[in-house]
C-alpha cells in the first residue's frame, strides 16, 4: 500500500512547469517585445549613469551636431545631447503610457463590472455616458479633452485615460454579464455570500483576462498617443524631454539634420510595437479559444 | 412546520405574452423531514425550488399565495432579509456540481469565506472550521483537498464539497436540485447517504427535487409528484410509489427500465409535456393519459384525499373509490 502512494508521488513531481511558462517559452516575438521594453525602461532609468549631459541644459555653440563619439545621436538646435534627452523622455513616455492605461482599466473594471452586475438604470447610465464618448473619434476627443484641460503632460494623460474607458468598461460589462448566469456565481448567491464581495471575489478575477490583453496592446496604442499630443503640442511642454515633443520640433529639420527627429522616432516605434508584441503574447496565454 | 408554501403560482413574462409555470403549489416541510419532488423536465420543479429562495430572474412573477418559512413569508421580506437568509437558514444544491464551483478560488477559501459569512469566527478559525467540514462531507485528506483548486477534483468530490458549502451554516433546511443526476450511480448512493447522514446530525429538512425514483425511495418520507406545474399526486414514498393514484405516476414508475426482465421494450409515456402557454380547460394530462374520459378534458380535478394522507388530482382516481 505505502509503496503503491510512493510511486504516485514520484510520478506526481515531475510535471512542474507551468503551462504559462510553457506558452511563453516558445513564443520568440514576445521575447522580443520583453527585451527591447527591458532595455528602454533599463536605460531610461539609468540615465543619469549612462550619460553626463543633463537634458534640459542649452549649450548653443555644439547646436545641430551630428552623430560622433561625443554625442551618439547628435543634438539639437539648442545644442542638447538628444540621446540624453531620448532617455530621460524614455521614462515620461512609457511612464505616461502605462498610467494612463492603469488608470483607465481600473475605472473601467469597476464601472463595467457594476454595470453588467446590477444591470437595470445603474446599467443604462453608465453604458449611455459610454456611447457618448464613443461618439467621437478617440484621437480628436483627446485632443479636445487635453486642450480644455490645459497642455501639459499629466493632462494629455488623464486625457488618453478618459477616452480609452468605453472599451474597457465594456469588455468588463460582458464578461460580468456572461459570469452572472454561470452556476458558481449563483451558488455563492444562494450561500449568502454578499453581491459586494461576489463582484470582487468571483466576478473581477474571472473577467481579468480580456481586460488585461486588452491594457497590454493598448499601452503602445497610449504611448503613440501621448507622443501624438505632444506633437501637437497639446502634451509635455519645452523644456521636458518627451519623444512626441522632440519629434514635433525636431521634424522641421529633418531634412538638414536627419538624426533630430529620427532617433526621438525609432524609438517610439520600438516601445509601441514592443508593447504590441507583448500584448499578442499575452494573449495566446490568458486566452483559453487561441489554441497555440 | 418550517416550510409552508400556500397556494404560490409563478408567471414567467417573456416577449409572447406570460406563462404559468407553476400553479397553486401547496406544500409543507416540517423539521428534521425529507421530501422529495418528482416529475418530468419542465414540470416545475427547479421553479418551486427556487421560488422559496426567490432566486427566479427578473421576468418571473410570482403572483399569489405565500411561502411561510419559520412563519415569515418569504415573498414580502425585503432583499437584504432574504438574502441573510441564503445560505444561513436555507442551503441550496444545483444539479451540476462541474461548474458550481469558484474556478479560480482554492476549495478551503471557498469554504472558509461562506463559513466567515455565517459564523462569528476569525479567519484562520474559519479556515479551520472549513476543513473540518470538509472532512464532515467524508473527504480524505481534507487538508490536502482545500489546498486544492476545483478543476483538480472529480464530480462526486465537487459535489461534496457543494453540499459541504451549503451546510456550512448549518442551515433549517437544505434545498438539492437533482443533486445526484450528474453523478454516477456509485457515487450517487454516496452522496445520498451523505445528505441521509446531514438530515440526521443536524436534524436539517430536505427538499430533494429529482426525476429518479431510485432516490426517491431511498431518501425521502413523503414524495410530491408534479406535473405541468402542478401537484398531481402527493403522499408518503410508500403510499406514492406501491399504490400510486394518479395515471401520470403510473406511468411514470412504468417507464423505469426492468432489470430483472431486459428484453421487455422500454415504457415510454406517450405524448410530451404540454406547452404551458396553452393551458388545456380540464385536467393537464388528459391529452397523454390513457384511461382520460371526455370529462377529463373539460373538468379540472382538484387535489383531494383520496386515502388517508394520500393526495390525488384526478377524476378517475375519485371514481375508482367512489365505485
Amino acid at each position: 500500500m505505502s509503496a503503491e502512494i510512493q510511486t504516485v508521488k514520484q510520478i506526481e513531481k515531475p510535471i512542474t512547469i507551468h503551462p504559462v511558462w510553457y506558452k511563453l517559452k516558445n513564443n520568440k516575438m514576445t521575447w522580443i517585445g520583453f527585451v527591447i521594453i527591458f532595455v528602454i525602461i533599463l536605460t531610461s532609468l539609468l540615465a543619469p549613469v549612462l550619460t553626463s549631459y543633463d537634458p534640459t541644459k542649452i549649450y548653443i555653440v555644439e547646436k545641430f551636431q551630428g552623430p560622433s563619439g561625443k554625442h551618439w545621436f547628435g543634438t539639437d538646435e539648442v545644442g542638447r545631447d538628444i540621446l540624453s534627452r531620448i532617455l530621460y523622455g524614455g521614462r515620461l513616455s512609457l511612464g505616461m503610457g502605462v498610467l494612463a492605461i492603469l488608470i483607465t482599466a481600473a475605472i473601467g473594471i469597476v464601472l463595467g463590472t457594476i454595470s453588467g452586475f446590477f444591470g437595470g438604470y445603474i446599467d443604462q447610465i453608465i453604458m449611455r455616458i459610454m456611447d457618448m464618448i464613443l461618439a467621437f473619434p478617440t484621437l480628436i476627443l483627446a485632443m479636445a479633452l487635453a486642450a480644455a484641460l490645459g497642455p501639459s503632460l499629466q493632462n494629455a494623460m488623464l486625457a488618453i485615460a478618459i477616452v480609452k474607458i468605453p472599451v474597457y468598461v465594456r469588455l468588463a460589462r460582458s464578461e460580468t454579464l456572461v459570469l452572472r448566469e454561470k452556476l458558481f456565481v449563483k451558488s455563492a448567491i444562494t450561500f449568502g455570500i454578499h453581491p459586494v464581495r461576489i463582484i470582487l471575489k468571483h466576478i473581477v478575477p474571472n473577467s481579468l483576462s480580456p481586460v488585461i490583453i486588452q491594457a497590454t496592446l493598448d499601452i503602445g496604442d497610449a504611448i503613440l498617443m501621448i507622443a501624438t499630443l505632444g506633437f501637437l503640442g497639446l502634451g509635455a511642454q519645452p523644456p521636458t524631454p518627451e519623444w512626441g515633443a522632440m519629434i514635433s520640433i525636431g521634424w522641421k529639420y529633418l531634412l538638414d539634420f536627419w538624426w533630430y527627429p529620427t532617433f526621438p522616432g525609432i524609438f517610439l516605434f520600438m516601445s509601441s510595437c514592443a508593447f504590441n508584441l507583448i500584448g499578442d503574447g499575452i494573449r495566446d496565454i490568458l486566452d483559453p479559444k487561441s489554441n497555440s | 412546520m418550517l416550510l409552508e408554501m400556500k397556494d404560490v403560482s409563478v408567471e414567467f413574462t417573456g416577449m409572447r405574452g406570460s406563462v404559468q409555470v407553476l400553479k397553486n403549489i401547496s406544500l409543507n416541510i416540517s423539521k428534521g423531514e425529507i421530501l422529495g419532488i418528482v416529475g418530468e423536465s419542465g414540470s416545475g420543479k427547479s421553479v418551486t425550488a427556487l421560488s422559496i429562495l426567490r432566486l427566479l430572474g427578473n421576468n418571473a412573477k410570482t403572483s399569489n399565495g405565500e411561502i411561510l418559512f419559520n412563519g415569515t413569508d418569504l415573498l414580502k421580506i425585503r432583499t437584504k432579509e432574504i438574502q441573510a437568509l441564503r445560505g444561513k437558514k436555507i442551503g441550496m444544491v444545483f444539479q451540476e456540481p462541474m461548474t458550481a464551483l469558484h474556478p479560480t478560488m482554492k476549495i478551503g477559501r471557498q469554504l472558509a469565506e461562506v463559513i466567515e459569512r455565517h459564523r462569528a469566527v476569525s479567519k484562520k478559525a474559519a479556515f479551520r472550521l472549513a476543513v473540518q467540514a470538509l472532512k464532515d462531507v467524508h473527504i480524505h485528506d481534507p487538508e490536502l483537498v482545500a489546498a486544492k483548486y476545483p478543476f483538480e477534483l472529480s464530480g462526486g468530490m465537487r459535489q461534496r464539497i457543494v453540499i459541504a458549502l451549503a451546510m456550512a451554516a448549518p442551515p433549517d433546511l437544505l434545498i438539492a436540485d437533482e443533486p445526484t443526476t450528474a453523478l454516477d450511480v456509485t457515487i450517487q448512493a454516496e452522496i445520498l447517504n451523505l445528505i441521509k447522514e446531514l438530515n440526521n446530525k443536524n436534524d436539517t429538512s430536505v427538499l430533494i427535487i429529482t426525476h429518479d425514483m431510485g432516490v426517491i425511495s431511498q431518501l425521502c418520507q413523503r414524495t410530491l409528484v408534479m406535473y405541468g406545474g402542478e401537484i398531481v399526486e402527493s403522499g408518503s414514498t410508500n403510499g406514492v410509489l406501491k399504490n400510486p393514484k394518479h395515471p401520470y405516476t403510473k406511468a411514470l414508475l412504468n417507464a423505469l427500465p426492468d432489470l430483472a426482465d431486459p428484453a421487455q421494450p422500454l415504457q415510454a409515456i406517450p405524448g410530451e409535456i404540454m406547452d404551458l402557454r396553452h393551458r388545456p380547460n380540464g385536467c393537464s394530462f388528459a391529452a397523454r393519459c390513457s384511461i382520460a374520459g371526455e370529462y377529463c378534458r373539460t373538468h379540472q380535478p382538484a387535489l383531494v384525499e383520496i386515502l388517508p394522507q394520500h393526495y390525488t388530482a384526478c377524476w378517475k382516481g375519485e371514481k375508482e373509490q367512489n365505485d
